[in-house]
């Protein structure tokens, strides 16, 4: 997974705030986000120097795309559909705990993950604990999946 | 209990069985348009891959060649009537209908009866069955079970469903807070498997190559307040805290893979355990039981005769010859069969060269849905139904529950067990 140093390495370091940032590590930040794109950076875009660091950048940020809102990834290449992460998530208990809380199908449409056609989908996420005002570092579908299929930028 | 419509609020679903494995999963929904399952919601990737039916199916054949079903029953007819020592194999993929059917077609032609329990997790059920093992079903283990090792498997990769459907992560009756409060999963293996990785790295315990024996010995000695000791130079302290785990277990189960089970030359190390264990707490344990009516095959041939597996029929005799000489593996290595019935299997694919090659002399009968290595090579194919998908039946469940299999689309194609009633008609 790509992390903050390995896109701030890449980045100009000069601090020029045309990206409308203060700093290259808060335009890093935001970028592992995708709250920006790589092309708000301009000296990258206009500079020929930084052109290969460019083309670096780029390649590290697009295997990371068609994320969820909340930064909520699944592989789908890697997901075997055991379902842990369904009965595991917080959220899926507290809205249908006889269902998906104690191990079967769920029962009901507010559930985040369910298992279709042998590989899990990601529904309601802004129902995540890790979104919104009161976000939480939550990790109960990530350290339940035996394939690390499930993972958040 | 299986199939049945549950309502909960506005939300109203069928559910069907899953007989991907031997979890036999009562909680699938499934959507069909124009008799074919188009989506299989809940199921794990092997449970879909089932359900969807083969990419292959399998064409009725007579030496090679197209042919009816009457002709290919009649075919094979003649061929176990002509054998003098036909072999009857299979059955992990069989409803219990046709198991029993089998059964009182190996009476009738005086065949070699076994199914793949004989080199799989057999040694486990008949201790079960005999009552020397002490045993759960998985609805204990989700509403009681606080301390659960996996021994020798992965269900990660054999069973998906088994952390989350039953043994784990589901809240129960006794377990109302969660895996990470209520529940200690553990895993004993030789390599660190899937599930090992969530058992992260205090609950894994790495042992070598058939050290499972000693291992156990170990824990029995460290649960007797002696120093455990191994050949292989095992960390006391980890198993002094292992065995401390188990000593305060209030619903203990051990899931017993093949690992465990081809490791051990003898149960023995493995009864001296549970009933350690026992002494001190409350522990079963559970076969990881591959296909998905291997254990039903069992139970039907111990109601027949008392036996599991490896029989012998003469129709002279009412009393059926057992003994690991009758096993498909000793029969086929001595050359003693003329003819075998190959039923919900695949032996050219599962049994090692050296063995199968035996098959390959003698005239076979296949039937199964699917296409496979078998098929390719047998003097006459039949297409059956697909178990819980084309066709009704039960099964029975690793834990020995009985399950209702019920039909989800159409077929033109007969069960297994209408397909041995013909041929036991035409013999």
């Amino acid at each position: 997974m790509t992390s903050v140093m390995e896109i701030y390495q890449l980045l100009p370091k000069t601090n020029c705030k045309q990206c409308g940032k203060s700093t290259c590590m808060a335009f890093a930040v935001d970028l592992l986000a995708r709250k920006l794109k790589v092309d708000d950076c301009l000296p990258m875009v206009n500079n020929t120097k930084y052109s290969s660091d460019y083309d670096k950048l780029n390649k590290l940020i697009t295997p990371v795309s068609g994320v969820t809102e909340t930064g909520l990834i699944v592989h789908e290449d890697k997901c075997i559909g055991c379902g842990n992460c369904v009965v595991a998530c917080p959220v899926n208990v507290a809205a249908d705990p006889f269902g998906a809380g104690s191990g079967k199908a769920p029962t009901s449409d507010k559930v985040i993950f369910k298992v279709e056609d042998g590989i899990v989908k990601a529904k309601n996420v802004q129902e995540c604990r890790r979104f919104g005002e009161n976000k939480t570092i939550c990790v109960a579908c990530i350290d339940t999946c035996p394939t690390k299929a499930i993972e958040f930028v | 209990m299986v199939f049945s419509v549950f309502r909960f609020g506005d939300y109203l679903s069928e559910y069907f069985v899953c007989t991907g494995c031997a979890l036999l999963c009562d909680d699938i929904e499934v959507d069909v348009q124009e008799n074919r399952i188009n989506t299989v919601n809940a199921a794990c990737r092997k449970g879909v891959a089932r359900m969807k039916g083969c990419t292959d199916p399998l064409v009725c054949t007579v030496d090679g060649k197209e042919e009816g079903i009457d002709k290919a029953v009649q075919k094979a007819a003649s061929i176990l009537r002509d054998a003098k020592n036909p072999l009857i194999f299979g059955h992990g993929n069989s409803s219990s209908e046709a198991q029993k059917l089998s059964i009182d077609l190996a009476k009738m032609t005086g065949a070699y009866i076994d199914d793949t329990s004989s080199f799989c997790q057999g040694p486990l059920v008949e201790a079960i069955l005999q009552e020397k093992l002490k045993t759960c079903t998985l609805d204990d283990v989700r509403h009681r079970a606080d301390v659960i090792i996996f021994w020798g498997a992965d269900p990660s990769n054999s069973h998906p469903r088994h952390l989350s459907r039953y043994s784990y992560y589901p809240r129960g009756k006794e377990r109302q807070r969660g895996w990470e409060e209520d529940r200690t999963l553990i895993s004993i293996d030789i390599r660190r498997s899937d599930t090992a990785l969530l058992c992260k790295d205090e609950r894994f315990y790495r042992i070598p190559i058939s050290g499972d024996a000693e291992f156990m010995e170990a824990l029995v000695s460290s649960l007797s307040g002696k120093v455990p000791k191994t050949s292989f130079d095992y960390e006391k302290k980890r198993i002094l805290e292992l065995s401390n785990v188990l000593r305060k277990a209030k619903f203990g189960v051990i899931c017993a893979g093949l690992g465990l089970v081809y490791s051990l030359e003898q149960l023995d190390p493995l009864f001296k355990l549970m009933d350690k264990l026992n002494e001190l707490s409350d522990f079963h344990l559970i076969p990881m039981v591959g296909q998905y009516n291997m254990r039903g095959f069992n139970h039907n041939l111990f109601e027949e005769t008392g036996y599991i597996n490896r029989l012998k029929f003469d129709p002279q005799n009412d009393e059926p010859l057992h003994g690991p000489e009758y096993s498909i593996v000793e029969t086929l290595y001595n050359k003693k069969v003329d003819a075998a019935l190959i039923i919900g299997s695949d032996p050219l694919s599962s049994l090692p060269y050296s063995i199968a090659q035996n098959l390959k002399d003698i005239p076979l009968i296949t039937i199964d849905p699917c296409q496979t290595l078998t098929a390719s090579r047998s003097t006459v194919t039949i297409p059956c139904a697909l178990g819980g998908v084309e066709a009704d039946g039960t099964a029975v469940r690793m834990d020995g529950a009985e399950v209702t299999l019920k039909k989800i689309i159409k077929t033109d194609r007969l069960t297994d067990h209408e397909i041995l009633k013909m041929i036991m008609e035409a013999i």
